[in-house]
């Protein structure tokens, strides 16, 4: 296949070409960051939770009786919780649970130089403190939630206290470990918050997500404490089978007003945990169906654009291809000119597209904290403009090979 | 083929003729051109839309005289960057009372935003939680407030710490119907409050005066009652309470920030005065102690600069602008490589034309006319294609979803945007076309 040919051609028509190279690029610059934009939202909405989710319903009730010690209800509820036929188990907690955006979070540090070095410089940046999410829960959370406990053991009952007091022990997740204890095992070490009481460490979970994720590396820094809810507002955790999750909550709402009227039980807070995974990451969600749709727009609007300039040049050059064929061209020849020719202009296009794709990766990083985008999407961003180049260009090459070689003998 | 130079009229329907058969002769490169402008454009306005409700103007009228003092009471080594809300953003009680006690303005007014449980007496009500805000005399008459009965309380009130409250048209219809609310009772928490006030539901979008955790395009205050009492009485504060040290749980506490404060300025002059005087207290401040930092920092907002300081708009949203105008840029390349090739094709229509004496302005612009047509048929199939991405967008739960509405000034923007990106697409292939020749061009070929 002679290359010389078609090039001089294309360099007949310049600047059509220089356009259709244009539009090639961009769409290879584009489509290669979208798509890693895709399978980076992908992978935020598919984040473990470290819960067992499938089962898990909340239900959410806030006391408003003027109630000395809400714990003491608490306890009630669970017990007619309990009795719903359905419910395997439950829970009460009163701060937050992974994904429901509510955060409690207590400074933490490792010793207490670290909590001396923290209070020095009042901020945690240097000192080896941390920040991560506190969790409370009633006797069972474990249990409850589907967590893995990979060393240590859970809370014994005499290690809970009541309301927001420091307890002596607590649970925390291995990454929050090897945050606080790198290349120590942080079982049986004592951590220390602002109050300065040590908190032992019992038992290390292997993954427990946090309430709000910020993305910066802490989104696994989670501790759970021995505490007994003790305020009004109140979250109970519910563990059924997953067919019957939604009538278990209409069931536990009808149950907590009975037990006691002096209460508001918000259907809009009845949620299974299905519902609470899909409202924190809804933005995620529609963000995926846009980029979706507007890397098939791109893609569609460069195919119309191959698709129309082929079949005009094909119109145009018309008696020159019935030459051909007259001279004894095949029409395969005539075939793989036109495929060849299309080859070479996205060819022409993917090279500065794989720049442009770069340099729209490095200010996406600096604007909107996208990380680095890995090299093995530039050639199969570059295959994907190919096959469509190629595919666009069928229809016209076809029908181009159709054109019968008396065409050369007409004039007009 | 007539061809008259003499009236410009007759000249532009002319052109406009030749514009219609040449794009009715190549119906299906002409559908092409359209379908991308109209894919185009309709991405595009869909999200300049969205941008447009979530940056207007929320208090037209009034905004330009409104102004948000800003104060720096933090320790000299506090670092914002790991927390979750700035506690400059937001003013201390012992500050918020100076500067209301200074009187320096014409109005000016603190506020918090409240949750309180309210207790419907003699009817079949269960409570319920409304959200409102705390408040001092100036907030009504300062951001214009239109009532339906009653009015807000006087400075004397809020001082002796009476017991008032205003409500909103729809709170007031809940709880007493379509009786009169003046003078009414209501329970909140387990206090009593009198209503004083009904207000239409108003809700200025976005919720300007509403600290950072609220949901500024769909959160709306439902009562309104004075700060002093709400203080006293330890009410619940609904918003970001930040503090640079161990917080005592007292509203007083001069380490915890959690009031917003909105002043009017009449005049420049009163503005860099008030100005001024930001900067001398918080000198003040410092020679007792309190401050720490350079009394500079302390800065005035206007309110638009206000909300784009709070960067309102979200990332994605503007990520999804730059997508759609991205799009839209492809788009227009492709048309200019469409109509490249369409017009090159007509060398032979065109020399026969500059023969008989069209000039290349002619010839320019008869193309140009084409291009414009162009863009008005895919204007308006982008136009519908907006509406349907709006329609989406409004199905969006996010809180700014249900304002993605357009309205007239964005209806004709988006036609104009399609004229204006066809002309310019088209640009550059009529005048590679125009410069065709005359005469070589009448060769039999």
């Amino acid at each position: 296949m002679q290359i010389r040919p078609i090039l001089a051609t294309l360099h007949h028509h310049k600047l059509t070409t220089l356009l259709l190279m244009l539009q090639v690029a961009l769409t290879c610059a584009i489509v290669c960051n979208v798509v890693f934009m895709i399978a980076g939202r992908v992978q935020r909405i598919s984040l473990p939770t470290g819960l067992e989710e499938s089962g898990l319903s909340v239900i959410h009730s806030i006391g408003i009786g003027k109630d000395e010690q809400p714990w003491i209800q608490h306890q009630a509820d669970l017990a007619v919780l309990r009795a719903i036929p359905g419910v395997e188990s439950a829970v009460a907690v009163s701060f937050s649970l992974p994904l429901d955006s509510n955060e409690s979070s207590y400074t933490t540090c490792p010793d207490l130089q670290a909590l001396d070095r923290m209070k020095q410089v009042m901020s945690t940046k240097g000192s080896g403190c941390l920040d991560p999410s506190v969790f409370d829960g009633s006797p069972g959370l474990i249990g409850t939630l589907g967590l893995r406990l990979i060393e240590g053991r859970d809370f014994s009952r005499n290690e809970y206290v009541v309301g927001e007091k420091t307890p002596p022990v607590a649970i925390i997740t291995r990454a929050l470990a090897q945050h606080l204890y790198p290349d120590q095992n942080a079982l049986g070490k004592s951590v220390y918050t602002g109050a300065g009481k040590p908190i032992r460490i019992v038992g290390i979970v292997a993954t427990l997500l946090r309430p709000n994720l910020r993305g910066q590396g802490t989104d696994h820094d989670s501790m759970i404490w021995p505490q007994l809810p003790n305020n009004p507002g109140v979250d109970y955790v519910l563990r059924s089978n997953p067919q019957n999750q939604r009538r278990v909550l209409e069931a536990a709402q009808a149950a907590l007003i009975k037990a006691n009227a002096n209460r508001i039980v918000d259907p809009k807070y009845m949620r299974t945990y299905a519902q609470i995974r899909k409202q924190y990451f809804q933005r995620d969600t529609t963000m995926i169906g846009l980029l979706i749709a507007s890397a098939l727009g791109l893609l569609f609007v460069t195919a119309l654009g191959i698709t129309g300039l082929a079949s005009f040049w094909v119109q145009q050059r018309t008696r020159t291809i019935g030459v051909r064929r007259a001279l004894g061209a095949t029409r395969g020849d005539i075939l793989s000119y036109f495929q060849t020719e299309n080859f070479l202009i996205v060819t022409f296009g993917i090279v500065p597209g794989i720049v442009l794709a770069v340099a729209i990766n490095l200010t996406l990083m600096r604007f909107y904290e996208l990380p680095h985008l890995p090299f093995f999407y530039l050639p199969i961003g570059a295959l994907a403009l190919w096959a469509l180049g190629q595919l666009a260009v069928l229809h016209p090459a076809l029908r181009a090979a159709a054109v019968p070689p008396v065409v050369a003998t007409r004039t007009v | 083929m007539t061809i008259v130079f003499v009236r410009n009229r007759k000249v532009f329907s002319y052109y406009l003729d030749l514009a219609l058969r040449s794009l009715q002769r190549t119906p299906v490169l002409t559908g092409l051109m359209v379908l991308a402008i109209g894919l185009g454009i309709g991405a595009s306005m869909t999200m300049l839309t969205v941008l447009h409700v979530m940056t207007e103007d929320p208090l037209p009228g009034r905004s330009a005289r409104l102004f948000y003092p800003y104060l720096d009471p933090l320790p000299v080594n506090f670092s914002t960057v790991a927390v979750a809300a700035d506690p400059r953003n937001d003013l201390t009680w012992p500050d918020a009372m100076a500067l209301l006690q200074a009187h320096r303005t014409s109005r000016q007014a603190a506020m918090a935003g409240g949750s309180l449980l309210v207790r419907p007496q003699g009817t079949n009500l269960r409570p319920f939680y409304v959200d409102g805000r705390y408040t001092t005399a100036d907030f009504f008459t300062m951001f214009g407030v239109p009532f339906v009965a009653g009015d807000g309380w006087t400075a004397k009130e809020d001082a002796s710490g009476a017991h008032v409250v205003v409500l909103t048209e729809s709170l007031a219809r809940k709880l007493f119907g379509s009786a009169n609310a003046i003078g009414k009772t209501l329970r909140l928490e387990d206090l009593d409050f009198q209503v004083i006030g009904v207000t239409m539901n108003w809700a200025p979008r976005p919720l300007f005066y509403a600290d950072a955790s609220a949901d500024r395009y769909s959160d709306a205050d439902q009562f309104f009652l004075p700060l002093s009492v709400a203080v006293d009485r330890k009410l619940r504060v609904n918003g970001n309470q930040s503090g640079w040290a161990d917080f005592t749980g007292d509203l007083h506490d001069p380490n915890t920030t959690w009031l917003q404060f909105w002043v009017q300025l009449d005049t420049p002059q009163q503005v860099a005065l008030y100005r001024q005087f930001l900067i001398d207290y918080s000198a003040q401040q410092k020679a007792l102690g309190r401050f720490q930092r350079p009394p500079t920092n302390a800065k005035l907002y206007s309110l638009m600069g206000w909300l784009a300081y709070q960067n309102l708009v979200p990332g994605d949203v503007r990520l999804q602008l730059w997508l759609a105008l991205g799009f839209l840029f492809v788009c227009m390349v492709n048309i200019v490589a469409l109509l490249l090739a369409k017009f090159l094709r007509r060398t032979g229509e065109i020399s026969v034309r500059r023969a008989m004496g069209a000039r290349k302005r002619d010839i320019f612009v008869q193309l140009g006319i084409e291009a414009a047509l162009i863009g008005v048929t895919g204007g308006l199939l982008g136009l519908g294609i907006a509406q349907l991405g709006l329609w989406s967008v409004r199905q969006r739960p996010d809180d700014y979803a249900h304002l993605a509405q357009m309205d007239v000034p964005m209806l004709l923007g988006t036609l104009l945007l399609a004229i204006f990106a066809s002309v310019l697409a088209g640009l550059l292939p009529a005048w590679r076309a125009c410069r065709v020749p005359p005469a070589l061009q009448l060769k039999a070929s």
